[in-house]
């Protein structure tokens, strides 16, 4: 029996320079177009439209005291954080059982369902927001926060059932099954046991249904009149907007998603390395 | 009580909870007008501030169209008033627009008889209007073609002039609006085919016709490639990409605004059957749907006095469609823009083509028919004889579908415009 | 709970809500494609197809998805691999990397116009650096192959952190005794990543494709940004018939078109990558 052959020292190192390279070269590959947004976001108007342009910022807030003094962006930026908060909570509410369901059992109409489910994505929002907008204006859930939250959440649901579902087939039965010989009920078991696990799953589900939610423009302008969100408000204007304009709302409009990333990011690695078993 | 009832009674009891307060009699007025974030602010704050409660809300055509037909289908909805294109509402079926009659006019008898779309009462009133006009950096008037008057150019006298630019600056400078929100079926439809063929639909495919084309051909062969991103040309005027530029009014102003001493605009050329030109008329409406009509007419009579046009013209460019006295302090676009426009009018061979009438929902094809001639011919190279002959049909089609009868500058017909 | 029952009770919530919010519309709008105001006809669909741009926005569309698609499935379960073994700094990086998530695609229109348009970014670094002494109008109508690079590369650059993100979740539930035994053995790197990883991934490979794929198929804000009117897309002539011709009969054709793709390619990637019965993992 060989041992396994360790790699000479110097090609350990080639080996993490290039890691380590390709690393950054693709954090630059990130940044750098955003960068190029916030430059022109603290350019002047006559910056924005010059050329060369420059690649260090003016720091000239014009741009941006615009849309302070914007009248409304308080209110729909409050809105518009509500629709996406009441989106995530309503999409992993109602995908996460089913993506539980479709990892643990095996019922007739499994595979249809499951193809069904990634299909409402594959028919477009605008064509179905007519008939949407009648329903809503029916029932009084027109112009409503909770209204827009649920058109959302029928975009974000798919996103949600089949990332759970991925990630519960991740997790054998076998440690459920332990749990209830222990003397766990299949609940216990299951918010004890696989919930921990699942954390990472719960976490990109939430991430994608805050974007969708707060990049969804069509329905919301649409649904929300007096609550509009600040997508509806603002993204419609901007591709008519003086360019200096545009790359500043088109900053307003990208820094509380990246903001809430942010913020969770460290959950879409919980139980990393302690997932061993 | 069905399930269906119950959840959706729940549903709105949990909805109104959640709901911020709305604000009563207050009127929304649902607009595509005055979208550019700093228009719609000036809208609110200065045009619309002695209106008394109203919610200027400027949006995308698509959720504009789709809102407004939701609430017509629903048979409730809270817009006021509507504030769109005369395309736009030509396409709407006139009975779902309340009669405006009573509530005032412009001063022009053409938008007034347009505004009936074909009903014997106003169906929307004639609000601002604007039109296509020429602009160049003085950089390229040094490259003028000898002897030609930059207030009457002819589309020779242009097309030799863009070519003089580029060969000077290696580049082609002329800037067309032909990206994806461009106008451009408003230019072919009320500028190159009356210039050249006199007519729209009678002369679409004329040999006249093939002779303007054929200019158009001339003409882009000197047109920035980029054209067919671009849908505003005060853009591409302050980068530089483009010194001489064709484009409606509003679509210029920031261009004068911000550089007045750069810039110069003037009337769009002339062809050999007079110099053609095409008005913008934007107009308001009021929905059959509209929960306060007494609050909707009374800001469609605020949007027609003439201090709510005189801010409006300061506001979006867009010129007043009743007689006013202009004051002497209006910011530089709308001073270079209207001395443009009364010299194209004036001129002595203008020869005007009226926006179509008589459309009806067809109206977007009628437009898209010669946005494809042009990509046919121009972007793709195509015979034009060909293009123009398979075109032909399905114009006719589209006028005997819609009924639509003949329109400057083509002459009257009985029945549906002939495509000769 | 009677197992046999609770499954179905799990999805209940789902397939309600569904129903309600996403089949009900959908049913409405399908209807409008069988039908030009005189009962049942496939005239839409003859109308659709037939036109001119019809087949030259379908081969946009399939070119620019698989331009696209597999290189970001690449670059995913690299970044992804690259990710998962870092120590230090692997919250900061893996931060940066999933930030185009938060990004609207029309947002992402806007930034790459900037860097691309004559006098944009790339035509600034390139004169700097004194490659060109006059800025390349890169975006014309002359240069097809660059206009599809430019959107290729916009996609690229918008949409791999959908991939990406549904990956690391993924990825974090291989045991990582797998991965010491095969050392100990004597597996390559690469080895250890299609012996082990590929497999285990499998569940969330084949659901970061499908919705990649879905997503590529409906393809509209970018494009309309940088190709403005020479890169015509199924989705972008969807709109064109539902907001411009006011002929919602033909964007429902169009729309069901686009699902029809969606189905038959989501129905090949589950073939593929199919978890074979009985195993648990």
């Amino acid at each position: 029996m060989t041992t396994a052959a360790t790699n000479p020292p110097d090609a350990r190192r080639a080996g993490r320079f290039v890691y380590a390279t390709a690393v950054i070269l693709l954090c630059a590959w990130v940044i750098v177009p955003l960068y190029f947004l916030l430059i022109n976001t603290l350019s002047s108007p006559e910056a924005v439209n010059s050329f060369p342009k420059s690649f260090v910022p003016e720091f000239d807030l014009e741009s941006l005291t615009f849309f302070a003094n914007f009248a409304g962006m308080l209110n729909a930026l409050k809105n518009s954080i509500l629709v996406a908060g009441l989106t995530m909570v309503m999409s992993i509410a109602i995908g996460a059982p089913a993506g539980y369901a479709l990892s643990r059992f095996d019922f007739p109409g499994k595979s249809t369902f499951r193809l069904l489910i990634l299909l409402t994505r594959a028919f477009p929002l605008p064509l179905l927001a007519l008939p949407l907008a009648v329903m809503f204006i029916r029932t009084g859930l027109d112009d409503t926060i909770f209204g827009l939250a649920l058109v959302h959440t029928t975009l974000a649901v798919p996103f949600a059932v089949l990332i759970t579902f991925s990630l519960f087939s991740g997790i054998p039965i076998e440690l459920e099954e332990a749990a209830w010989t222990l003397g766990c009920t299949r609940l216990t078991a299951f918010t004890k046991v696989v919930l921990p696990l699942i954390l990472p799953g719960i976490t990109a589900s939430a991430i994608f249904a805050f974007v969708i939610s707060w990049n969804e423009v069509f329905a919301a302008a649409v649904l929300t009149i007096e609550n509009r969100t600040l997508t509806a408000f603002l993204l419609q204007n901007l591709d008519t907007s003086p360019l200096h304009l545009k790359f500043a709302g088109g900053f307003i409009l990208v820094v509380p998603a990246l903001i809430f990333i942010f913020a969770v990011r460290k959950y879409l690695f919980a139980m990393w390395g302690i997932a061993n078993r | 009580m069905s399930l269906f009832t119950k959840l959706s009674g729940a549903a709105s009891g949990v909805a109104l909870l959640l709901s911020a307060s709305v604000a009563q009699a207050e009127v929304l007025f649902w607009s595509t007008q005055a979208k550019p974030v700093e228009e719609a602010q000036a809208m609110r704050d200065n045009v619309l501030a002695g209106a008394g409660d109203v919610d200027y809300q400027p949006n995308d055509g698509g959720p504009w169209l789709t809102r407004l037909n939701a609430e017509l289908q629903a048979g409730t909805g809270t817009i006021g008033v509507l504030g769109a294109l005369h395309g736009d509402f030509s396409a709407m079926d006139p009975a779902d627009l309340v009669d405006l009659d009573g509530l005032g006019m412009s001063a022009s008898g053409t938008f007034n008889s347009l505004a009936k779309l074909g009903t014997d009462s106003m169906q929307y009133i004639p609000w601002m209007q604007a039109s296509y006009i020429m602009a160049a950096n003085k950089q390229a008037l040094p490259y003028l073609p000898e002897g030609a008057d930059i207030d009457a150019l002819t589309y020779d006298q242009l097309i030799a002039w863009a070519g003089n630019v580029m060969e000077a600056t290696g580049e082609a400078k002329f800037g067309f609006p032909a990206g994806p929100k461009g106008l451009k079926h408003r230019f072919f439809q009320g500028y190159l085919y009356p210039s050249f063929t006199d007519g729209v639909v009678r002369t679409f495919a004329s040999d006249d016709a093939v002779t303007a084309w054929e200019k158009m051909r001339e003409l882009w062969a000197v047109t920035n490639p980029a054209s067919t991103n671009f849908s505003f040309l005060q853009e591409q005027l302050l980068n530089g990409d483009a010194w001489i530029v064709f484009d409606h009014t509003s679509r210029l102003a920031q261009a004068f605004n911000e550089r007045p001493d750069d810039f110069v605009a003037f009337p769009a050329p002339a062809g050999p059957t007079g110099r053609g030109f095409m008005p913008v008329l934007a107009g308001v409406a009021i929905p059959r749907t509209a929960p306060d009509m007494d609050a909707a007419k009374a800001l469609v009579q605020y949007m027609l006095k003439p201090e709510t046009q005189i801010a409006t013209l300061r506001t979006t460019n867009f010129f007043p469609v009743v007689d006013v006295e202009l004051p002497d302090d209006l910011p530089p676009a709308v001073k270079a823009a209207g001395d443009a426009v009364a010299k194209m009018s004036g001129s002595a061979d203008a020869n005007p083509g009226l926006l179509p009438a008589g459309l009806g929902d067809k109206g977007g094809e009628f437009s898209q028919l010669y946005t494809e001639t042009f990509e046919r011919i121009v972007l793709g190279g195509q015979d034009i004889r060909m293009v123009l002959d398979e075109h032909k049909p399905r114009l006719q089609a589209i006028m005997d579908a819609s009924g639509a009868p003949c329109w400057a500058p083509d002459a009257a017909s009985d029945g549906p415009c002939p495509v000769e | 709970m009677s197992a046999r029952y609770l499954p179905y009770v799990l999805i209940l919530p789902v397939t309600l809500f569904l129903c309600l919010f996403f089949l009900y519309p959908f049913v409405l709008v399908a209807q409008q494609a069988f039908s030009t105001g005189n009962g049942f006809t496939l005239d839409n669909f003859r109308n659709v197809m037939s036109h001119w741009k019809f087949p030259i926005s379908l081969k946009n569309t399939l070119y620019l998805a698989a331009a696209v698609v597999p290189f970001q499935l690449a670059l995913a379960l690299l970044m992804a691999t690259m990710v998962s073994k870092m120590k230090r700094g692997r919250d900061l990086v893996l931060y940066i990397w999933t930030i185009p998530l938060g990004i609207s695609d029309l947002a992402a229109g806007i930034i790459w116009l900037a860097i691309f348009e004559q006098s944009g970014f790339l035509n600034s670094m390139m004169s700097g650096l004194g490659l060109i002494d006059k800025p390349l109008n890169l975006l014309t109508y002359q240069n097809p192959g660059l206009v599809f690079l430019a959107i290729a590369l916009a996609e690229i650059w918008r949409a791999t952190a959908i991939m990406l993100v549904i990956l690391v979740a993924g990825i974090g539930l291989i045991p990582k005794e797998y991965y010491e035994a095969a050392e100990v053995f004597g597996a390559s790197p690469w080895k250890r990543f299609t012996r082990i990883t590929l497999p285990l991934l499998r569940p969330s490979l084949s659901t970061a494709l499908i919705l990649r794929v879905i997503l590529a198929f409906e393809v509209f804000a970018v494009v309309q940004a940088l190709g403005g009117t020479l890169f015509p897309v199924l989705m972008g002539e969807t709109y064109n018939y539902q907001f411009e011709l006011l002929n919602g009969g033909a964007a429902a054709a169009i729309a069901l078109i686009i699902l029809g793709i969606s189905i038959a390619f989501t129905l090949l990637i589950l073939r593929a990558l199919r978890v074979p019965k009985g195993a648990t993992i």
